[in-house]
């Protein structure tokens, strides 16, 4: 198959199935039920199952369930849900239990607008668990971030979450499946998967929360051991220009895209560089060391109300450069224009 | 020397965390042994709860998960929807199934959800020290009702075996005590029967199984079970609502 537009919520639906996905449990909400409904049409003819669940809460721990019993498995949902969702995603962390878990993150409550936006950052649940989470910026990216979750989930049986926001879910973009990262070998076998202790000559496996000094034992190999692996091994950024930067832009996902725009925009008055995580935990914070001398600060454009990575980028910075946040969306829809008047503004204060 | 009783081969070493009198031992016990005897131990996912009834999967022989508050329905949707030729059974409690987790319950028994489920209801929720819960009786002291529960405020008790019998997808409901030897004895066959439901593939399958709380109750164990047959029983009457 050559290159295809399509819709950035069907492309991730389309990139689970080719990776093996064999089961979606979810439920309706804007701007992701393009993911659902493209499962409900393709898996059951491709022999998979698609359940709708009757709540968020529900579609979730059906997730855990059908991957405690060995399959790839994946959910999709948006902020509002995502937090319905997050005790389960506690839960599948702390009990080991990889599965893939689409955020398309949208403004506010679930009686607040449809709005695209970057809200869900610093959303997570209880249990002190860390998942990677993937921030695509188009919907070539979308796909091949979902494709390559599945892998990363099962390598090291944690969930993968992949955070979009309602612009990639919802744009048209051209996807070549046939580009998708390679496959990972020698996953290991999932011989704890729920299938009967008969399936293991007898012995049984229990898939419970670690409590007492197991806890302890589970608690110190994620500080110790898979943790540190996933942000040596799993540390996604681009990274551009900022070797000589009068001014560098951080942002991710569609916020990404539009400091592209303010980018060209602003060639002529200054010298912009750009990183860009594509995962959003583990977090690049070593990218920002490469910052060059003349930088004078970093902005932070996100579609939310006073930002959210921006507290991790001020983390990098480590007081090296000040760090503005750019985009209100209480006030109006991030857009390139509001980047360049930022960057204007922090221009003309900072660069003498 | 013939063997009259042994453990169930479902059942690990550990010990029962259970409080003295309380009932829960019983009807762990009986569905361990059902298992047995059917010959399914090696083919069995256990889901656990919350509440007393999730120390369960700490108990059991066979493969086993902790589910989260309320959500062992969906936790075995999922199994039973990947291995549907394994036998999938929830162990849950009256504040986990008939509170926190109506949903999950009644949408699976409408999904005729292939497995089976083991309801213990003992009228509070023990685990978290004897509060109110939907299945306590009008009247019944507890911590959140230190007057008594009051159907004005509250309503009255949820009958959950009644409700289930409503839903198509619900194809074996039953409602048994474990008081006395003859119950307990009744309450095996429903429980054998709703695996056999289950194994027959015809739907969802549920067993509720009266229960006594000694500690929260207040009462001694023999007094605990005198309460079952006059205030528990006349509330929530024995007997079978679906038999595939």
């Amino acid at each position: 198959m050559a290159r295809v537009l399509m819709k950035g919520n069907e492309a991730m639906a389309e990139a689970a199935i080719q990776a093996g996905c064999q089961a979606f449990f979810g439920y309706p909400i804007t701007p992701q039920s393009e993911i659902p409904e493209y499962f409900a049409r393709e898996l059951p003819p491709r022999g998979g199952l698609f359940l709708q669940a009757e709540s968020e809460m529900a579609a979730m721990n059906m997730v855990m369930g059908a991957s405690a019993a060995g399959g790839r498995i994946m959910t999709s949902t948006s902020g509002p849900g995502y937090c319905l969702k997050l005790e389960a995603l506690a839960a599948m962390a702390l009990t080991r239990l990889p599965a893939v878990i689409v955020v398309v993150m949208r403004s506010g409550p679930a009686f607040g607008t449809m709005k695209a936006a970057q809200e869900d950052y610093r959303m997570t649940g209880n249990g002190g668990y860390k998942v990677v989470t993937f921030a695509p910026s188009d919907v070539q990216e979308a796909a091949s971030m979902v494709y390559e979750a599945f892998d990363i989930a099962d390598q090291y049986r944690n969930p993968v979450v992949v955070m979009a926001d309602g612009m990639i879910g919802q744009m048209m973009g051209t996807v070549d499946f046939e580009k998708m990262p390679a496959r990972r070998q020698n996953l290991p076998e999932k011989t704890w998967a729920l299938r009967g202790s008969a399936s293991r000559g007898g012995k049984n496996s229990a898939l419970l929360f670690p409590v007492g000094p197991a806890h302890y034992a589970a608690k110190s190999e994620a500080e110790t051991e898979l943790y540190p692996a996933l942000v040596r091994n799993e540390t996604r950024v681009e990274v551009t220009d900022v070797e000589d930067a009068d001014l560098v832009f951080a942002a991710y996902g569609t916020a990404a895209r539009m400091c592209r725009a303010a980018a060209e925009e602003l060639a002529g008055k200054m010298k912009i560089g750009f990183i860009r995580p594509k995962t959003l935990w583990p977090f690049p914070y070593e990218a920002f060391d490469r910052i060059g001398p003349k930088c004078r600060a970093i902005i932070c454009p996100e579609i939310n109300i006073l930002g959210q990575m921006i507290d991790d980028v001020r983390i990098a910075a480590a007081g090296r450069w000040p760090v503005y946040h750019a985009g209100d969306t209480a006030g109006d829809f991030l857009t390139p224009e509001n980047i360049i008047r930022k960057a204007e503004e922090v221009w003309e204060e900072q660069r003498v | 020397m013939s063997i009259l009783y042994t453990k169930p081969k479902s059942l690990n070493d550990s010990p029962f965390t259970f409080c003295p009198g309380c009932t829960h031992g019983i009807i762990v016990q009986l569905v361990a042994s059902v298992i047995d005897e059917m010959g399914i131990g090696g083919d069995t996912i256990c889901v656990g709860c919350v509440g007393c009834g999730g120390y369960l999967p700490w108990f059991m022989a066979t493969d086993t998960i902790c589910s989260l508050h309320g959500r062992a329905p969906a936790n075995a949707t999922g199994i039973k929807r990947m291995q549907p030729d394994k036998v999938v059974f929830t162990y849950q409690g009256d504040g986990d199934l008939a509170s926190i987790g109506t949903a999950e319950i009644i949408h699976a028994a409408h999904r005729g959800e292939k497995f089976t489920t083991i309801f213990v209801n003992n009228t509070t929720y023990g685990m978290t020290g004897g509060q109110m819960a939907p299945t306590t009786l009008p009247g019944q002291k507890t911590t959140t009702s230190p007057y008594g529960r009051d159907v004005e405020l509250c309503g009255k008790p949820i009958r959950m075996c009644e409700t289930l019998a409503t839903i198509d997808g619900a194809k074996f409901l039953e409602r048994v005590s474990v008081d006395s030897p003859g119950n307990v004895r009744k309450a095996k066959k429903a429980i054998r029967r709703a695996f056999e439901c289950q194994l027959a593939g015809h739907g969802f399958s549920m067993v509720e199984i009266l229960s006594s709380c000694p500690t929260n109750w207040g009462k001694t164990p023999l007094e605990a079970l005198e309460r079952i047959r006059t205030e528990m029983i006349p509330y929530y009457p024995l007997g079978n609502f679906k038999d595939f």
